[in-house]
């Protein structure tokens, strides 16, 4: 279970997430949707420890253990997982060799034997044939002159190879192709299981015709300030988000 | 070192900063022909050496200081530095039976065991420590195919026709400031010699040390590969921590006849001073240059820069044979407070010369490094290439990366090519590393390495994943 409590996060003094709380359990799918600037990416890193963002007060929990004073690094190998909107290159830095780098960490922090080479790539060609991800993605640099489309691909895969407890998709979908957007969907779907939960952070209702979510929650302003199913989603896809914003108090 | 925390902590930052205490016999500090007269005849030197010596001397003493180079430094007291130290009881005709045993545990403290029994079984390694070679490994077993490894001092003595056809004919005595210092005074370093047809079997080595804290280090490296010969040549240094700054005025030359090739690696790691004031390190102003001599022939010089307050080096390559080959291949690190100016000089003088530069440089802290390379291409050097790429990224925000290109061409078929670019190692890189589960310590390391891969490539196995940690190892606390 992923537990995030009454959590509130200011970047360089402004406050941004205001008490938020939010639960996910396993296998479940959860949606956040909301204007720009509402918060959105700003919760998603702050889930991963992100340096820079100031806890101001609350807690996030994943399993009942505390990940609010871990470093970004024992969160991952904890089991949390964000797949970036905007995910960084590193020129330089294999793509195979970063993955393999990453799942030895893990596989560390839970005392198993590191993998080889050889036997890291039979379990990396297995999750891209899988996700239909071309194999030259491992012969490159690590997003390196990477599309749009082929950097939300990769975020996909690495979460297929780290097959984390709970997984925050930030606008997986934006900047995708529709062909592009079926392929995705499809990954997470395969993805999702009973015994792990995503949170799925979009702008449109078009990614949830794809995945479907089982919560839906509107962000406005650093706040959850409407919850509740599927159907919301194109409730907002008609009416926008103004009807939901709130006099701001006084 | 003030006090216990202080010494445990600078101990962390520079694992090679102990000084060994031993029994040394130093000349006095300053410069003179008298000095140079006892350095000279303590060494038993021939009389040609002596003159060598003095010619540079008066050379010396009518040349300025450069100031060119873009690093800064408080004057240089000429007189305030003893020009040969050595200890006293050094091992005699190669038995170690006779060494003070502080000696080689400093050099096993170093990773470079000289005893029999415990030394690197592919790599002959000739140790300097201050003024003099200390000892000379696997000297027999090279010599059974021709080749000649020993240190300079011995080399004057058992080849001295060698030494002086060779001696100061790719720099001469008077080719710059601390040339023509190195001259007068340079008390040992290494000789190799590989004859003609001849590739040598093991990877060479020499590994300098600074122990002495006035006393600066001269040394003069000589390699003459004779035709169609190759030799892999690998240089290492370390010196204590002291407050103060040491001297370290080297000269290398290389020779290659027609169609030999000379590999000469540099893992450079001198103490760089405090990281915090910039206080003490070794000043590290070298002159590098191999000529290729005959057609055919390839001299390739990779270093890996780590340490030394300031560098100031150019390893370069005199293309004179006509389809020679000269390749640079670098990575300097500089973090702390430490300056860098260091880079190549492409000279194609014979026909198809051909020529590359790849040039890693890495400023943390509040460092300066500046790469400087000239390619130059002389009017007969008719088909001439060069390729030169030079990289910079920074780690953080108070650093510096010049890059000081210099393209002559007076051959209008000659064909030169430059590409340079500048990246920085950023917060966001670190927490999708971190966001990943990896370390940011790590992450690091991974992103350097993909910097500086291309180089690495280049150096000797071994050498090769000890530069990469002690990349990794520098840079830990620059970030973040």
């Amino acid at each position: 279970m992923l537990e995030i409590k009454d959590l509130s996060i200011s970047v360089e003094n402004t406050p941004i997430i205001k008490n938020l709380s939010l639960t996910v359990r396993r296998g479940e799918i959860h949606a956040i949707m909301g204007p720009n600037g509402a918060g959105k990416s700003t919760l998603a890193r702050s889930i991963m420890g992100y340096p820079g963002y100031e806890v101001n007060q609350g807690s996030v929990l994943l399993d009942d253990k505390d990940m609010t004073e871990l470093e970004p690094e024992e969160r991952a190998t904890s089991g949390l997982f964000v797949s970036f909107q905007y995910p960084v290159e590193i020129p330089g830095v294999n793509n195979a060799e970063f993955l393999r780098m990453a799942l030895n960490a893990k596989r560390n922090s839970q005392g198993l034997e590191e993998l080889d080479p050889l036997d890291f790539d039979d379990l990396l060609t297995q999750k891209m044939d899988a996700l239909h991800i071309d194999r030259d993605f491992k012969n490159r640099g690590l997003n390196e002159g990477f599309s749009g489309g082929e950097k939300k691909r990769n975020e996909i895969l690495q979460m297929a190879v780290l097959d984390p407890k709970f997984a925050i998709l930030d606008e997986t979908d934006s900047g995708l192709d529709i062909d592009a957007l079926r392929i995705v969907s499809s990954g997470v779907n395969q993805l999702a299981n009973e015994q792990n939960g995503l949170i799925l952070i979009t702008h449109y209702q078009r990614l949830l015709n794809h995945i479907q979510p089982d919560h839906v929650h509107v962000l406005l302003d650093g706040e959850i300030v409407k919850t509740g199913g599927k159907e919301l989603a194109l409730e907002l896809e008609e009416k926008g988000y103004d009807w939901l914003k709130q006099p701001s108090h006084s | 070192m003030s006090s216990t925390t202080d010494e445990t902590f600078r101990g962390q930052e520079y694992a090679y900063g102990f000084q060994t205490d031993i029994e040394s016999e130093t000349l006095p500090k300053g410069l003179n022909e008298e000095i140079i007269r006892a350095l000279s005849s303590k060494k038993k030197e021939p009389e040609w050496m002596l003159q060598f010596r003095l010619d540079a001397f008066r050379r010396w003493q009518q040349m300025e200081e450069p100031d060119w180079a873009h690093v800064h430094h408080p004057p240089i007291d000429y007189q305030d530095i003893t020009y040969y130290s050595a200890p006293k009881k050094k091992p005699v005709l190669d038995s170690l039976e006779d060494a003070d045993p502080e000696l080689l545990r400093t050099f096993e403290k170093l990773g470079i065991p000289l005893r029999e029994q415990k030394r690197l079984a592919n790599v002959a390694v000739d140790a300097v420590f201050d003024s003099v070679s200390i000892a000379t490994t696997h000297k027999k077993q090279l010599l059974e195919h021709g080749v000649i490894f020993c240190s300079f001092s011995e080399a004057l003595i058992d080849y001295p026709e060698l030494v002086q056809q060779y001696l100061g004919s790719v720099v001469p005595t008077n080719d710059n400031y601390f040339a023509a210092l190195n001259s007068a005074v340079f008390s040992d370093g290494s000789f190799v010699y590989v004859p003609p047809g001849i590739r040598c079997p093991l990877e060479l080595s020499t590994y300098f040390r600074i122990n002495n804290e006035e006393s600066g280090q001269f040394e003069r490296t000589l390699i003459v590969c004779a035709e169609e010969s190759y030799v892999s040549y690998l240089e290492g240094c370390t010196a204590p921590m002291f407050d103060s700054n040491q001297l370290h005025a080297a000269v290398v030359e290389l020779v290659a006849l027609d169609k030999a090739e000379i590999k000469y690696s540099t893992v450079q790691n001198w103490y760089a001073g405090d990281p915090e004031t910039g206080k003490g390190g070794v000043y590290n102003f070298v002159t590098k240059r191999g000529k290729c001599a005959g057609e055919y022939s390839k001299i390739s010089w990779t270093q890996v820069e780590t340490g030394s307050a300031i560098t100031w080096k150019y390893p370069s390559c005199i293309l004179v044979g006509d389809n020679s080959v000269g390749e640079f291949y670098s990575v300097a690190l500089t973090n702390g407070h430490m300056q860098a100016d260091t880079g190549t000089k492409m000279i194609h003088i014979g026909e198809n010369t051909s020529s590359t530069i790849i040039s890693k440089g890495i400023s943390a802290d509040r460092s300066s490094n500046s790469y400087r390379g000239l390619v130059k291409v002389n009017k007969g050097a008719k088909g001439a290439r060069n390729f030169t790429q030079c990289d910079s990224m920074l780690v953080g925000d108070q650093c510096y990366a010049n890059t000081f290109p210099y393209i002559e061409s007076q051959n209008p078929s000659a064909s030169i090519e430059h590409e340079a670019s500048t990246s920085k190692i950023s917060e966001d890189q670190l927490f999708y590393f971190q966001s990943r589960g990896v370390s940011i310590e790590d992450a690091i390391a991974a992103v350097v390495h993909g910097f500086c891969k291309e180089v690495f490539n280049h150096l000797p196995m071994e050498f090769a994943v000890e530069a990469q940690q002690l990349l990794s190892l520098k840079l830990e606390h620059s970030v973040g």
